[in-house]
């Protein structure tokens, strides 16, 4: 198995962006419908100890999602607008129901690589950098913490 | 969420450096002083500008812990705290492999589909 590109991040210092790239073993429609079908997406969307449960779900242009991830019994809501669905991209918006009023406008771009490779492309717009921060610093999804340390085990030792 | 009241001081450490960083001068100054310390003068002598606006730019490296002027000998040296870019470098960084171990689990789904659709196939042509 070769090797393929780890997640890149970039946080730009001029607007409140954060960009990332990630290659997958996997054609772009492969990737899209890892997105927008329900059943796939809860699968990866994690983290690991929690569950994902989707309550709203139209993966068109125009349409909506909501979802809610418990973790120890705490649930914690998302949800957002897909804006634009396409072969080449998702445009949505993305708020974390804890704090409603941010609202991210994010956009996944996924590019043929050939060779059955594609590249994910991402970009999450805030409208701070004060939001921008704090969602860098609570990991965004939940604010949990948990699994970390075992990560950082884990790429110490070169198991992942 | 609970855990707001421990992340909130770092962000405010984190939002600070940014906005600081927010402004090419000051982005070019934090270049030129993780080279080597320098004075005042040294630092404002590329820029068309006021030694005040210099100076200004400096209080909000400073407020933003990037920059300090220890005491010593005049003129005091401006110095670059790297720790401050640790800090924003760590949470980067965590927010990257807490991203990474998502993508990981997308791999795996990712992998599990073309497994389907190779069968899939399979079954079509059998």
């Amino acid at each position: 198995m070769t090797d393929i590109t780890q997640t890149t991040i970039e946080a730009d210092p001029k607007v409140p962006v954060i960009r990332m790239t990630r290659e997958f073993r996997a054609t772009p429609e492969q990737l899209l419908r890892a997105h927008t079908d329900p059943q796939l997406f809860v699968q990866w969307i994690g983290p690991n100890a929690t569950t994902t449960r989707i309550e709203e779900w139209d993966a068109r242009s125009g349409g909506s999602w909501r979802f809610v991830s418990s973790h120890e019994g705490t649930e914690y809501g998302f949800r957002g607008c897909f804006h634009d669905v396409r072969p080449d991209r998702i445009v949505q918006t993305f708020t974390f129901e804890g704090d409603p009023d941010g609202v991210a406008l994010e956009t996944l771009w996924f590019e043929d690589l050939g060779d059955g490779r594609t590249l994910l492309r991402t970009q999450s717009l805030v409208d701070s950098f004060e939001g921008r921060d704090a969602w860098l610093a609570s990991g965004m999804e939940s604010g949990v913490n948990e699994g970390y340390a075992k990560l950082d085990e884990l790429l110490a030792n070169g198991a992942v | 969420m609970t855990s707001d009241a421990e992340v909130v001081p770092v962000a405010d450490t984190l939002s600070r450096v940014f906005a600081a960083l927010a402004d090419p001068t000051r982005r070019d100054m934090v270049g030129r002083l993780s080279a080597a310390d320098a004075t005042v003068n040294q630092l404002a002598a590329p820029y068309d500008m006021s030694l005040q606006a210099v100076y200004k730019h400096l209080r909000v490296l400073e407020d933003a812990g990037l920059v300090s002027r220890p005491l010593g000998p005049q003129p005091r040296m401006v110095h670059l705290e790297a720790d401050v870019f640790d800090v924003m470098d760590t949470w980067i960084e965590r927010y990257r492999r807490q991203a990474e171990r998502r993508y990981r689990r997308l791999d795996a789904v990712l992998a599990a589909m073309t497994e389907t659709e190779t069968d899939d196939t399979k079954g079509k042509t059998s």
